[in-house]
């Protein structure tokens, strides 16, 4: 059967933001939970201590970054500069690239210095809980490239669902990269 | 449409027509241009009302199965000297032949038939066919809304539930069988294949299933969230809802919680099946071999299984409480007694369920003053318990009581929710459950408070519910004989259950043979498999009633069958796409206006009269 158009106009917060945020509480309950598993495993003691690789580091900038380039498309989009809704979305895909291969990167290095996945759990832990966070971060990438296609094949012109839809998964992709920011101050300090 | 303008334009309608609220759907040309066939109307469907039925009807199949499977087993408990051959055709290689020709059930296919047991019961049927069910019938029906947020989302939801159960039947097929270390699946035995036959693929399959479960869970909870939070319709506030909209809301709250947490789990478990970590896994000396596996801890696992485990038994409860208080107040012609009350218990065991599922690990090693905290947090989640039995008791007491189907599964609930509730307070202290921890007194405490009773809520919601479901009744007194048998029935499966249990028999145990001590409970044991027996074959009355029903029940010729004041009642009596013809419905009081002014019910859309104030605003 085909949707039932039900969105009445008496909601300020259209569903689709209010869904998105329920699905990211769910998402942060799972690394909520993965990083008590890291303390509770940690202060059981026989724990590997070692330096995170520099690129997990830097990496947190890139996505900061790109999370400035992604606001950005959308403001523009909001005030009907196409030209710039364009190229900043464009930029905010190829960060997120960049983002995908130096975490790669990250776990390269990790390998080289012996701390492997199968080793000590403080280093699984660091295979793993950024694993996830990346294959939440490809979902975005995922969206990114259909916004992209969106922008570049449909008329430039504003409407109201293109805009709820760039709410949307610009939204996700701000809140991926906090969760990030999170994930690299806890790695770092805990 | 023709079918609908048939039908007299009920004082209701009216109402809708005048002072409803006009939300322009049918502007769009939704309702009627829109064309259907087959396949999206029955199978890829997007109404909230199909996808209900869905789940219905797959959750009913789950628990033949599941409870198949459990008569299997009881029969090997009760009997276990008499030969099982008449099985084989039926379980093939996993009933053994002996040289005198008796059939004997292979006891790896026992702990199969636990574990399948467990995870179907919980996951399949008491959560997704239940709460599944009902919130995506009620939701929009209830709160005024043409349908789901999404549409979409909601069929992946049911669908993302078909391919769980795909992939769980399936591996009952595998020649290692399925899955057989019990539905909690506890590392190491869970971890390492070769500690097991079900652990190598059916453990897989398991984890791929529950995967997938998940997903539909979190797809179906994120909707039912925002359909509550954004889609009610005009005057219909919070502290208007239906106790069932409240408890289906927070439900969804606390799967959406909990849920990642047992994903989180897996993964970590998943990981260490495939990619040689050790997270669960420490110094195992397995098959004649000492494992590399070192630094993992089993007790993890545990923490991330009943983080979500403990929540997961009010999952399956609340939804049960909700239909349960809406049938009462309906069926006694009474306003539910202490509606704020009700709302505030729910939530408050909603919030208390998250910090106690320790109380599940007081045996596994962990501190004892850790326990404490547990120990104490267990015994106040019984405050709100006892206030809303309580308050069912106080709806029930001085009613105008209609005996019925649906009535008679609800006050069973009640019944059964004490029970079993009384007992959770003995295993709640730490010192207690010393004795009593995997014994079958743990059995009989959550079969009774959980098992049986949300399966009473839920034949409540289907007696009181199917004709809106179907446009027909069930047999009334095939549901009456249902009742008193299975009420019986699961008092004497279970009350037995205790004894045993405190003399200490363990459970999940094939057989007894070794143990001089336990042998003189095989007569009891007896009793239970033929009670067990016969619960089953009145379950299978409850199917044959339900299907002959759909095509053959008594006819529902008006709108509002049992006098009901909520507003599913409202809408046609045919299934129409976006629910109410033309506007939908404004609300003006609360749910539970019976016998209020000397009238016996008064319709949510009914304005407040003059000087008359709404019940539910004190
Ligand atoms: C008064 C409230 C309750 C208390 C104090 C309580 C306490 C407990 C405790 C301490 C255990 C662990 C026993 C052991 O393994 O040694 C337990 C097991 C269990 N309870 Fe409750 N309970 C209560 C209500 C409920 C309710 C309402 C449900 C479900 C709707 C439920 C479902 C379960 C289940 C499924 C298990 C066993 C899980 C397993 O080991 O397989 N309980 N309960
Ligand atoms: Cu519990």
């Amino acid at each position: 059967m085909e949707a039932v158009n039900n969105i009445s106009n008496r909601n300020k917060v259209h569903p689709y933001v209010v869904a998105l945020w329920i699905g990211c509480a769910a998402i942060v309950m799972m690394f909520a939970s993965l990083t008590s598993a890291y303390i509770v495993r940690k202060g059981a003691g026989n724990w590997l201590e070692f330096k995170l690789p520099s690129y997990f580091i830097y990496n947190t900038l890139v996505i900061l970054f790109s999370s400035v380039t992604r606001q950005i498309s959308y403001n523009s989009f909001k005030k009907g500069n196409f030209k710039v809704y364009k190229l900043a979305l464009i930029s905010t895909l190829i960060l997120g690239i960049i983002f995908t291969t130096v975490q790669y990167l990250g776990w390269k290095n990790l390998d080289s210095i012996g701390v492997t996945l199968t080793g000590n759990p403080s280093g699984s832990f660091i295979y793993v809980i950024p694993g996830i966070h990346l294959a939440h971060l490809i979902g975005g990438i995922l969206g990114l490239i259909m916004a992209c296609f969106h922008a570049f094949s449909l008329p430039e012109k504003f409407s109201e669902i293109r805009k709820v839809r760039l709410e949307v998964t610009t939204t996700y992709w701000h809140f991926i990269g906090f969760l990030w920011v999170y994930l690299i101050l806890f790695f770092i300090y805990s | 449409m023709s079918a609908i303008a048939n039908h007299p334009e009920t004082h209701e309608d009216i109402l809708i027509r005048e002072q409803g609220f006009d939300d322009h759907f049918h502007d769009h040309h939704h309702g009627d241009k829109f064309q259907s066939n087959f396949i999206t109307k029955y199978i890829f469907s997007q109404d909230h009302k199909m996808i209900s039925k869905q789940f219905l009807i797959t959750g009913m199949l789950w628990a033949i199965i599941g409870a198949g499977m459990s008569i299997i087993f009881r029969l090997q408990l009760g009997f276990p000297e008499e030969s099982l051959l008449w099985l084989k055709p039926l379980l093939g290689k996993w009933i053994t032949v002996n040289s005198e020709g008796v059939g004997k059930l292979a006891p790896e296919f026992y702990y199969a038939l636990v574990t399948m047991h467990g995870t179907i019961i919980v996951f399949f049927v008491l959560t997704a066919g239940l709460s599944g069910t009902f919130s995506n019938l009620l939701i929009p029906l209830q709160i005024g809304a043409r349908d789901m947020a999404s549409g979409f989302l909601n069929m992946l939801s049911y669908w993302f539930f078909f391919l769980s159960s795909i992939v769980m039947f399936y591996s009952m097929f595998l020649s290692t069988g399925p899955f057989s270390g019990g539905w909690t699946a506890y590392p190491p035995l869970s971890a390492l294949p070769q500690a097991s036959d079900g652990s190598k693929t059916g453990m897989t399959l398991w984890l791929v299933s529950l995967t997938f479960f998940v997903v539909s869970v979190l797809l179906g909870g994120i909707n039912y969230i925002t359909t509550v939070l954004n889609l009610r319709t005009k005057g219909m506030t919070m502290w208007r809802m239906p106790l069932t909209i409240w408890a289906f809301f927070v439900t969804a709250i606390l799967g959406l919680l909990s849920f990642p947490v047992l994903v989180s789990g897996f993964f970590l478990l998943m990981f260490d099946r495939g990619m040689g970590t050790s997270f669960y896994l420490s110094e195992i000396y397995v098959n004649g071999k000492a494992l590399e596996n070192v630094g993992g801890s089993p007790i993890l696992y545990q923490h991330l299984f009943w983080f979500l485990g403990h929540p997961e038994v009010y999952i399956i409860i609340l939804p049960a409480m909700g239909l349960v208080s809406e049938v009462l107040s309906v069926h006694t012609r009474k306003p539910i007694f202490g509606y704020k009350a009700m709302v505030f218990s729910i939530l408050a065991i909603g919030f208390l369920s998250f910090i106690v599922w320790a109380h599940h690990m007081f045996m596994s090693g962990v501190n004892p003053f850790l326990s404490n905290f547990f120990v104490i947090f267990t015994l106040i989640i019984a405050v709100p318990s006892a206030v809303k039995v309580f308050n069912w008791i106080a709806t029930i007491y001085g009613g105008n009581l209609r005996l019925n189907s649906p009535s008679l599964f609800a006050i069973g609930f009640v019944s059964l929710f004490i029970s079993g509730g009384l007992t959770g307070i003995f295993l709640g202290n730490s010192a207690i459950d010393i004795q009593m921890h995997d014994t079958y007194f743990v059995v009989a405490h959550f079969h009774i408070v959980m098992g049986v009773a949300a399966f009473f809520g839920m034949f409540a919601g289907v007696y009181h519910w199917f004709p809106k479901l179907y446009g027909r009744f069930m047999n009334d007194t095939l549901g009456k004989i249902h009742f008193w048998g299975t009420l019986i029935g699961a008092y004497a499966i279970f009350w037995p259950m205790h004894y045993i249990g405190m003399a200490g028999v363990p459970r999940r145990y094939y057989s007894y043979d070794n143990f001089e001590t336990f042998n003189h409970f095989a007569k009891i044991n007896q009793f239970i498999t033929i009670a067990a027996c016969v619960v089953f074959l009145l379950q299978i009355l409850f199917v044959v009633n339900f299907f002959y029903s759909i095509w053959k029940g008594k006819v529902v010729t008006e709108r509002n069958p049992w006098e009901s004041s909520t507003l599913e009642w409202t809408t046609p009596i045919e299934h129409i796409h976006g629910n109410w013809p033309g506007n939908i419905p404004t609300v003006h009081r609360w749910p539970y206006d019976y016998a209020k002014d000397g009238k016996d019910y008064i319709c949510q859309v009914e304005p407040l009269g003059v000087g008359e104030e709404d019940s539910g605003s004190h």
